[in-house]
């Protein structure tokens, strides 16, 4: 429990500096994850290595769990790579941008471990969604699939309250746990900043999804305390009184709590933590500004897996192009 | 050989892809013991099972979304979308999903999956039921688009996108499934003309015709008809819409110095336009008349009984292969009516009594 204590405190961290980062210019835009710490990384340590995870783009705590670190962390936010890391290699899919189409990547990884091991010892997908996209029309798809294929799946929605401006009043009259019933999948309720209940839902969730019993919806309320992004001004449209009640239930708070009335978490214990965070913080911000542009070129990179002459002939044109300014000499390639 | 239609064809195609790798699954709707409306997929399921050969709900997004995350743990999904204007649900998914994968991972995620879309009219049916939407394919990048005409090309494409480590939109001109001819079904996918190749499918010297799927049958009906009075057509299928077999084309018509570009789809923003500026581009000096574009017109699909005036078809043709010719005045543009002057002038208000 205290290893979960300390990564929650490292992905604060991490998290503020990637904000500072922002402000500084260093990253173009960052979604802080501040209040879901407990969501994020006690569901993440329920899983084992082989579930593969797919999630939106808040989801720093899944990244840092499945080993992510330093600049591999804010590639993407700075604007230098598409993903920060192989997503084969760690069984974590890139981040998702549009809201709620990943699930159906889940259910269709799902699908295919169902269809290469059979139903009874899958490894399962799991996908992080938020309250907005619960309103998804492919959310309400990946349910209906995952629910008739009785799929190894677990749709882990962190109900924070907010969808940028949008309270989730306007996602669901009622809770939203409850819309996975209609689909014919379990689903639960739980409080998304107790962390050991959130672990022991994951766990029971996946337990069903590696036994053959299908998917789980669980909708853990947590509230995000930041911005929707660093673009975002959140005065705008909540008060500080909310705020500040949510500040009262602090899912870090919380856990310290409990561990200093267990006796596990001491002053010493708790600066070794602080240390820990700081020193990834640190990592973080050493390797987001030694992170170099990409080559000019790389525009043309990847875009299909086979030889494809339109990019080929495009990338030789605009690399022609490129040739006409002058070199750092001075110099103009004039041999076109 | 054997003797097959169309989909005949395809259903080979997708039996062999079948057979010769346990990777490969098919996804769609009513696939399974119906065999596809189209019967392109008859008795598959029976013969690999329900795991290979999947019925889905009725979700084209998540039947796509669902290949994206197959194709991720290793699979080659095969999608049917059961018609044309049932693949706008899925178009996010298409668009922002299987188009960049690749390009966002740096290359970690192959998405090997084929679209097979029927597509287009000619076939008297219901709404939403004979859309021609290749140009929001075309112009996606991280896509491949292609679109088959003929039996054999049939048979050895759909194998050739199934291979294929790219994402495919494999479209199947809904009037050609029923047309038949001999087809050899154990051609060599190495020794095959390319996917991304266009065909010379009737040689001629006085005016390329570019098309792709069933204009393909009314161009070469049009160049035999041309023929007879005189005018020596080349007919085009250029197969591949993405990436385009420019290098054929542009030879083609550097050779003829005249260009008609004939599709179903409207003309506004149509694939014709990407044909024939490009052209343009790259033979301007050899051309002897601006190209011409012979399509559908620019409004919504019409009702059955309308379809024959929105469909270009052999007289049609004819008639854009005379405008190239400058044996007709008018081109589309001049042809249009003067625009009415009066209404755009000031008018002096009624004084009020």
């Amino acid at each position: 429990m205290l290893d979960l204590y300390r990564e929650m405190r490292i992905l604060r961290r991490i998290d503020d500096e990637a904000t500072a980062l922002q402000r500084q210019g260093e990253l173009g835009l960052w979604p802080p994850v501040r209040g879901q710490e407990a969501a994020q990384l006690a569901s993440a340590r329920a899983l084992t290595p082989g579930d593969f995870v797919f999630t939106s783009y808040r989801e720093h705590g899944l990244a840092l769990h499945r080993g992510v670190r330093g600049a591999d962390l804010v590639k993407v936010w700075r604007g230098v790579a598409g993903t920060g890391w192989n997503p084969h290699e760690i069984r974590l899919a890139t981040q998702q941008v549009i809201i709620g189409a990943h699930t159906l990547h889940a259910v269709g990884w799902a699908l295919g471990e169902t269809i290469e091991r059979g139903e009874q010892h899958p490894d399962a997908a799991v996908a992080y969604l938020g309250d907005g996209a619960m309103s998804e029309g492919d959310v309400a798809e990946a349910m209906v699939f995952a629910a008739s294929f009785r799929l190894p799946v677990i749709f882990f929605c962190q109900n924070n309250q907010w969808a940028i401006s949008e309270p989730v009043t306007l996602q669901a009259p009622g809770e939203l746990a409850d819309r996975g019933l209609g689909f014919g999948i379990p689903s639960v309720r739980v409080d998304g900043n107790d962390a050991l209940a959130v672990y022991a839902v994951t766990r029971e969730a996946l337990e069903r999804a590696h036994t053959g019993g299908g998917p789980t919806l669980i909708e853990a309320v947590t509230y995000r305390m930041g911005p929707h992004t660093t673009a975002d001004d959140p005065t705008r449209y909540r008060t500080a009184e909310e705020v500040a009640a949510w500040a009262e239930r602090d899912p870090i708070d919380r856990l310290a709590a409990l561990l200093r009335s267990e006796g596990v978490l001491d002053d010493e214990a708790e600066r070794e933590v602080a240390a820990a965070a700081d020193a990834a913080a640190a990592e973080l911000r050493a390797g987001c500004v030694a992170l170099a542009d990409p080559e000019p070129l790389a525009v043309f990179d990847h875009v299909y897996a086979e030889p494809n002459r339109t990019i080929e002939r495009e990338r030789a044109e605009y690399q022609r192009y490129l040739a006409g300014f002058a070199d750092a000499n001075g110099f103009v390639e004039v041999d076109r | 050989m054997t003797r097959l239609t169309f989909g005949g064809a395809l259903r080979s195609a997708l039996h062999r892809a079948l057979a010769e790798d346990d990777r490969v699954v098919l996804l769609g709707e009513d696939i399974g013991v119906n065999g596809g409306v189209f019967r392109v997929t008859d008795g598959l399921q029976a013969e690999f099972g329900p795991r290979r050969v999947i019925d889905t709900p009725l979700a084209e997004a998540g039947i796509l979304g669902t290949a994206v995350g197959l194709a991720m743990h290793g699979f080659r999904p095969v999608v049917e979308i059961q018609f044309d204007g049932f693949v706008y649900p899925a178009f996010d998914q298409i668009v922002s999903q299987l188009a960049k994968m690749h390009y966002r991972t740096g290359g970690a995620v192959t998405l090997p999956i084929t679209m097979r879309i029927p597509v287009g009219g000619g076939i008297g049916a219901a709404e939403h039921h004979s859309e021609s939407p290749e140009a929001y394919f075309a112009h996606t990048a991280g896509i491949r688009t292609v679109v088959a005409s003929t039996p054999q090309d049939g048979a050895v494409m759909l194998r050739q996108a199934i291979a294929c480590d790219d994402p495919v939109v494999f479209f199947e001109p809904k009037r050609r499934y029923h047309v038949k001819a001999e087809v050899d079904e154990r051609v060599d996918l190495r020794t095959a003309l390319p996917l991304d190749r266009a065909r010379v499918v009737a040689e001629g010297t006085d005016v390329t015709v570019v098309t792709y799927g069933a204009m393909t049958g009314v161009c070469l009906d049009a160049a035999a008809a041309a023929g007879d009075e005189g005018v020596s057509i080349e007919v085009i299928d250029l197969r591949s819409l993405s990436p385009v077999d420019w290098e054929s084309v542009e030879a083609s018509v550097r050779r003829t110095g005249r260009l008609v570009v004939v599709h179903e789809a409207a003309r506004h923003g149509g694939f014709g336009a990407e044909i024939a500026a490009t052209l343009t581009e790259r033979c301007f000096p050899f051309l002897e008349a601006a190209p011409v574009r012979v399509t559908g017109h620019d409004i919504p699909y019409p009702v059955a009984k309308l379809e024959k005036h929105h469909l270009p078809d052999l007289d049609r043709v004819l008639d854009g292969v005379d405008r190239v010719l400058g044996r007709v005045a008018a081109s589309p543009v001049s042809a249009e009516p003067a625009p009415a002057t009066e209404s755009l002038a000031v008018r002096t208000p009624e004084p009020v009594r």
